[in-house]
């Protein structure tokens, strides 16, 4: 005996209002003056964060700057100690279901036994209770069919076919973060939040998987909010970055936020931005987050040491 | 050859030994209560291994052990004792062990620590108790062969709502087991879902050993899911060979010691041994084929049609 899916999360409804829709001038992510303390630490305090729908912005900073902090109070995971968050022209949290989020550096377990189209499937009907039904034929067919559609869609667009149906521990690093993104992407969401998906890729990985990204915030016309340590891969592709350091973030273009002044008066310690001849831009200085946050004052005296990642 | 008087004999004649031990009522009721746990524990015992909590389900067999003797020093039913103690061991494990936050390390350690408790409790009800516990070897290993045509009904009520509750926490379990960020952030209850498997896997830990023992409940909850998931990678044909899989070894167990003098509980546990043997081998022979045909297929790198 088994029950059908409950939820009647038709994908119709939960879509956001696409660019053409009445809601099109509400940004995807708006952050005004937030603060989010935890641990009684202040993480980060009067940021300001906009982005557009369809834009592609990386959010850059040390380890430990609290970027992975901001991306869970964008989900509602976390609360704002004060200002406000709106997503998707709803409060935070409330628009979840519109979002596909990539946690930070999530690996599988090489004993684990799904394959990588099973770990796309659950970012589709992860959150429904009880078990689809095996049907071929009517409503309840239908749906499977169209959810298997939806799924392979999702591992078609980041490239992932020739091995979705191999199980998910004995994959690459990179084939997983493909599927993973995959995941993210199934719902179509109108906003996709992903924590560091160039992390522990080689660099032909980290430039390909930027590219996808992008291909994928065009053609689909989805906001992406992608967390980095490392701007380069990127460069290509950003509408702008946010920069996040010493609790405070700077926002606007490549060219505005990554030189020498601006740094140096977010970190409050000179910083060197240099440019190689192939583009590439090397940032000389900056002092790395501390592990701990109750060393955090060090940081704002600008004597943290710099630690090995 | 030497035949023995009064036991049954076997013979080629698949149907005649067959309808040979469904003569007698005792068996039939040992092959239907046998059934009935392999599914509900193969089930159970397959999300379990999915989400690598082996060590917690045994600690959970090994609640018998004080819920058998507790029961026994108050006078109570051991069927309570049962209940009693592996709801509070899936609650401990749960709330003390079980945390998502801490790690696995961590997680074990403190399963562990429950488990030694269980065992001490349990020491200590025996002293209390005096007597000899003659329950003690059915507590071990069961008593299959006198399975009442009440218990049957009971454990088939126990399993079908296991078995209904795990159907209703399927999907979200499997995603809060594999991806638990992910999962939380779609606002699935991670949490909370941790606890009812748990205590889900404590209710099906309880009905099965009261008939099979301490003992045979790891080897259905264990060996069958795991031996699926070496074969596939496939959730529902892994659910499906896991079922198979307990029933080929409850009932060719209870067959053979049918005719046999050595006891069910040993031929279940070596023949579930033996399928997992050959399930971990097959996995590998078919690994290493495919690892030979395709050497470069299943390299990593940069793949054309990703950069449009
Ligand atoms: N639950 C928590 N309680 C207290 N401090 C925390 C908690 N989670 C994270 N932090 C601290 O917040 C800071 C930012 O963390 P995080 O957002 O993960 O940084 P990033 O993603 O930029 O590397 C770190 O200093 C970390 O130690
Ligand atoms: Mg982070």
């Amino acid at each position: 005996m088994m029950m059908a899916p409950q939820r009647a999360s038709s994908a119709g409804a939960e879509r956001p209002a696409g660019a053409h829709g009445p809601r099109a001038a509400v940004a995807a992510v708006e952050v005004r003056d937030a603060a989010v303390r935890l641990g009684g630490q202040t993480i980060w305090r009067e940021l300001r964060l906009t982005v557009a729908r369809g834009e592609f912005v990386a959010l850059l900073g040390a380890n430990g700057a609290g970027k992975s902090t901001l991306l869970k109070a964008l989900l509602g995971l976390l609360p704002v100690a004060s200002g406000q968050i709106r997503v998707l022209g709803r409060a935070a949290g409330e628009a979840n279901r519109a979002i596909g989020y990539l946690p930070q550096r999530r690996t599988f377990d090489p004993s684990t036994r799904l394959r990588g189209v099973d770990i796309v499937q659950l970012g589709l009907d992860g959150d429904r209770w009880g078990l689809p039904l095996p049907l071929r034929w009517g409503r309840l067919g239908e749906r499977t069919r169209s959810d298997r559609e939806q799924v392979w869609r999702a591992v078609e667009m980041v490239g992932a076919g020739p091995y979705a149906r191999r199980p998910i521990g004995e994959l690459s690093g990179g084939e997983q973060q493909r599927l993973l993104i995959a995941q993210a992407l199934v719902r179509r969401p109108g906003l996709l939040l992903l924590d560091e998906p160039l992390d522990s890729l080689d660099l032909p990985n980290q430039a390909a998987v930027a590219a996808l990204v992008a291909k994928i915030c065009r053609e689909r016309d989805v906001a992406v909010l992608l967390v980095a340590h490392d701007v380069n891969p990127l460069l290509p592709y950003l509408d702008r970055v946010a920069y996040l350091a010493a609790g405070r973030a700077v926002e606007g273009t490549v060219q505005e936020v990554i030189n020498s002044a601006t740094l140096s008066a977010l970190y409050g310690v000179p910083i060197e931005v240099l440019r190689a001849s192939d583009g590439r831009l090397v940032v000389v200085g900056q002092p790395e987050a501390p592990a701990h946050h109750h060393d955090r004052h060090l940081l704002a005296d600008g004597a943290g040491d710099r630690h090995a990642d | 050859m030497r035949t023995e008087p009064t036991g049954p004999t076997i013979g080629w004649d698949v149907v005649r030994d067959v309808s040979q031990v469904l003569e007698y009522h005792f068996m039939v009721n040992a092959l239907l209560a046998g059934g009935v746990v392999a599914v509900m524990a193969g089930l159970v015992g397959w999300m379990m291994v999915l989400r690598r909590e082996t060590f917690a389900g045994h600690t959970l067999a090994m609640m018998a052990f004080p819920g058998a003797s507790g029961a026994a020093l108050l006078g109570v039913p051991a069927a309570w004792g049962y209940f009693a103690f592996c709801g509070a061991g899936a609650l401990a494990i749960g709330r003390f062990a079980g945390a998502e936050r801490r790690s696995w390390s961590e997680r074990s350690a403190n399963t562990g620590a429950v488990q030694a408790l269980a065992l001490a409790m349990g020491f200590l009800f025996v002293s209390l108790y005096g007597g000899v516990l003659g329950d003690l070897e059915s507590v071990l290993f069961g008593n299959l062969l006198g399975v009442s045509d009440t218990q049957l009904l009971g454990l088939t009520g126990v399993a079908a709502a296991a078995v209904v509750a795990l159907a209703a926490l399927a999907r979200p379990l499997l995603f809060a087991s594999v991806d638990s960020d992910a999962a939380a952030a779609r606002g699935l209850p991670v949490q909370a879902l941790s606890i009812s498997f748990l205590a889900l896997l404590g209710l099906a830990v309880a009905a099965t050993s009261q008939i099979t023992g301490v003992m045979l409940v790891f080897a259905l909850l264990v060996a069958p899911a795991a031996s699926a998931q070496a074969l596939t990678a496939r959730p529902l044909p892994s659910l499906g060979i896991t079922v198979a899989l307990g029933l080929l070894v409850v009932w060719l167990g209870l067959g053979i010691s049918y005719y046999s003098v050595y006891p069910a509980g040993f031929f279940i546990t070596v023949i579930s041994f033996a399928v997992y043997l050959l399930a971990r081998l097959f996995a590998m022979a078919l690994a290493r084929r495919s690892r030979e045909r395709a050497p470069a297929a299943s390299r990593p790198g940069p793949r054309r049609g990703v950069i449009s």
